[in-house]
């Protein structure tokens, strides 16, 4: 019962690696490391990475940025929930506010444009989660979060909450309109 | 030096003082007690999930699924731990336990927490998530039950480390501390560091929720929150792996194939696993992307390694044991003769697979930054942690727990037919679910969300019908899982209490022994890889480590494919 007791040599760190133990450790670390430089990899080669770009912010200033937003883009008042869909212009700074239980506004993008999307919450902590194309982000009360996005296909996509805010939680469901490019 | 209260377990040859004795068995109790509370929340949380069933409203799932998290992931886990580093020190040291007040204060200060904690959360206004993310408020003795078992927690890793220095001081063994010991050392500073940072956010928000500081900045509160949280699992992964390495020792008289190896990896837990903070903050606003690739990937996945090494020397050890006995047979006669009837082995070689190809391949595909976007905060990732804490954790020590109970309660194991196959239900059913949720995670399903079909809202969404499918086979090998985990707790609770007792007597006594060194190496014919092959001396272990390397690679290059689907983002 060896590993319960004492190692059998004084001196064990001297005791030589088992062949089977020198080769696993060898593969092991070079699928380690090439883990970890697939990741700064990613961030040169590939295409979907966060920016990283965020703002400290208050409920406050938000939500005026947001308003200005939609009091100059808003193209039509969404039915089900009398919420305003705004069609930002492409390139533009979008903003998009997560409270207690909505996303505000809905939003429409075109496809293949670029957009800087805007997220910060006015009270609880709150989770971006974009359907079906799976697209998750925590969004914190007084942080900005800045994203910069390219809709490649012209679909609906939910907004869905994916961090427990509260009981009317699941309730909390917004939407972006991706609709052909050069209308 | 008191030394009138020892016993020598006659079966196993173990040495143990009474006061440490007395304070196991507390632990262990308290222990399943709470893993009885936490499991019946399970099995109303998963019955909730479960499409087809949909069981509770909102505000008792909420209110569920917040105890399920506290008991399971700190009560359960910590209480039973605690027994584990009075086992590896008093216990495996032959040494007295220091200070058994002290040790006794800590366990009553868990024990208070635990049950403010629970009042706090059954009084329906601390629904608020095991995290308890601000600033969503809750009641104040959330967080004060937090702080009480914490500190509790805190004065036993002080006993345990009180108890290594007696035993080095009254020399109770010779040479090096054994390897078991040397994993629980690794789970204690991890669990001091994880308790100071739980301490530094808890504090600070036990008096914001009385009203005394006026804003905790959430970004902060996860950072460090995360430091407590994910660190606590990593105690349990120090404690688990000593585990295996105990019944490997205890099933097998399995030796480590080198202590020089097995310690340094348990080496690289202290130096690295801390970082994991960072797992879940890769998608939050204002921290670098630098930042999150160093502190993901545990300093370039110096701590994954460790894991990879523990995953081919405990059951590489064993195949050594194994063919050291004539078991020499093809590759795999070592593992096919292996006592599989027998629940402390069964249970530790189904957590230690599972832990590996369920648990830790998932955590690090998840745990990549980028692949992060397509996992965070979905019902993948309580299924990897299902598979790391339940599967690997919570299946070693419900295997430990049936050597123990001969050995520590000096009951017979009851219905030992159950017993025998409980841990294939308990690990099967659990895989299955852990599986299932993964599966489900990967086509965008949200985690703790109580109606994925959004009956009700004014806008809504259609997940696929696969997306449901995954959730129902969630939901029944979620009761497989729950049955096994029932016949855990019965068993063991009418053994503990009602066993018969072992026959043999072991009577308290006034003398010690010293605890020798293990017997030397001797090194076979040809030299120590004769019994194997290709010059390995565990060549089915190899193979099947090379199987899981294949697994890892495959799964890895899939979910890098699946991101790049996504829409571009900078």
């Amino acid at each position: 019962m060896s590993a319960i007791e004492p190692p059998s040599e004084i001196i064990w760190w001297k005791q030589p690696l088992d062949r089977v133990e020198g080769t696993w450790i060898t593969l092991a670390l070079v699928w380690s490391l090439f883990m970890f430089f697939m990741m700064p990899f990613w961030h040169v080669y590939g295409k979907q990475n966060l920016s990283n770009e965020a703002y400290r912010t208050t409920p406050q200033a938000f939500m005026a940025k947001t308003q200005a937003m939609v009091d100059e883009y808003t193209v039509r008042t969404d039915p089900a929930t009398n919420f305003p869909v705004v069609r930002p212009p492409p390139g533009s700074d979008v903003y998009l506010v997560a409270r207690l239980w909505q996303w505000w506004p809905l939003l429409e993008f075109e496809k293949g444009q670029t957009y800087r999307l805007h997220i910060s919450s006015m009270d609880w902590q709150h989770g971006f989660s974009l359907q079906p194309v799976n697209i998750n982000t925590q969004i914190l009360p007084g942080y900005e979060m800045v994203m910069t996005v390219t809709p490649d296909t012209a679909d609906e996509q939910t907004i869905i909450c994916n961090e427990f805010c509260g009981l009317g939680h699941h309730n909390m469901v917004g939407k972006i309109y991706i609709t052909e490019g050069g209308q | 030096m008191s030394s009138e209260s020892f016993r020598t377990c006659p079966e196993s040859g173990l040495q143990f003082h009474k006061p440490a004795e007395m304070l196991m068995r507390a632990n262990a109790v308290l222990a399943v007690v709470i893993l009885l509370i936490g499991g019946i929340a399970a099995l109303l949380v998963t019955l909730t999930r479960w499409p087809a069933v949909h069981l509770l409203p909102p505000d008792l799932f909420y209110q569920l699924l917040t105890a399920h998290g506290v008991n399971m992931l700190i009560f359960w886990i910590i209480s039973f731990e605690m027994a584990i580093l009075y086992f590896c020190s008093s216990t495996l040291l032959r040494c007295r336990l220091a200070t058994p007040r002290v040790a006794w204060l800590g366990f009553a200060l868990m024990v208070i927490g635990i049950i403010v904690n629970n009042l706090a959360v059954a009084n329906g206004d601390a629904t608020v998530m095991m995290t308890s993310y601000v600033p969503m408020p809750a009641n104040p003795n959330f967080y004060l039950g937090l702080i009480l078992f914490a500190v509790g927690a805190l004065l036993g890793c002080f006993v345990f480390l009180g108890t290594l220095v007696i035993a080095k001081a009254e020399k109770t063994y010779e040479g090096s501390i054994p390897l078991v010991t040397f994993g629980a050392l690794t789970a204690c500073i991890i669990a001091v560091f994880t308790i100071a940072s739980g301490a530094i956010i808890l504090i600070p928000t036990y008096l914001w929720s009385i009203g005394y500081i006026n804003h905790i900045d959430a970004a902060m509160y996860r950072l460090i929150w995360w430091a407590l949280g994910h660190s606590s699992q990593q105690i349990n992964v120090a404690a688990h792996v000593a585990v295996w390495y105990a019944i490997a020792a205890i099933v097998f008289g399995a030796r480590p194939l080198s202590e020089k190896v097995s310690r340094t990896a348990f080496f690289l837990y202290i130096a690295f696993l801390q970082l994991a903070s960072a797992h879940h903050l890769l998608v939050d606003p204002g921290l670098s992307s630098e930042w999150k690739i160093f502190n993901t990937s545990y300093a370039m996945y110096l701590a994954v390694l460790a894991s990879m090494v523990h995953g081919l020397t405990v059951p590489g050890s064993i195949e050594v044991a194994q063919r050291a006995k004539g078991y020499t047979k093809g590759l795999f006669e070592w593992l096919r003769k292996a006592p599989w009837g027998n629940p402390v082995f069964s249970g530790m070689f189904i957590s230690l697979v599972g832990f590996g190809f369920i648990g830790g391949i998932s955590g690090v595909v998840m745990g990549t930054e980028q692949i992060n976007i397509i996992i965070h905060n979905t019902i993948y990732v309580p299924g990897h942690f299902h598979a790391t804490v339940v599967i690997g954790t919570t299946l070693s020590f419900m295997s430990l727990t049936y050597f123990l109970i001969p050995v520590l309660f000096r009951r017979q194991v009851m219905l030992p037919g159950l017993a025998k196959w409980q841990p294939y239900l308990f690990g099967i059913g659990m895989s299955v679910f852990t599986m299932a949720m993964m599966g489900a995670g990967t086509l965008g399903v949200e985690r703790r969300h109580w109606d994925m079909a959004f009956t009700g809202s004014a806008l809504s969404f259609d997940y696929p019908a696969s997306a449901f499918t995954m959730m129902g086979v969630m939901g029944v090998a979620g009761m497989m899982a729950i049955l096994g985990g029932g016949i855990y707790i019965l068993v063991t609770v009418l053994s503990v209490f009602f066993g018969k007792r072992v026959e043999s007597t072991s009577e308290y006594g006034t003398t010690t022994s010293v605890l020798k060194r293990a017997a030397p190496i001797i090194v076979p014919e040809g030299g120590h890889a004769a019994a194997g092959r290709w010059g390995f001396a565990a060549p089915g272990t190899f193979l099947l480590a090379l199987f899981f390397l294949l697994t890892f690679v495959l799964y890895y290059a899939v979910n890098w494919k699946y991101l790049a689907s996504v829409w571009p983002m900078s």
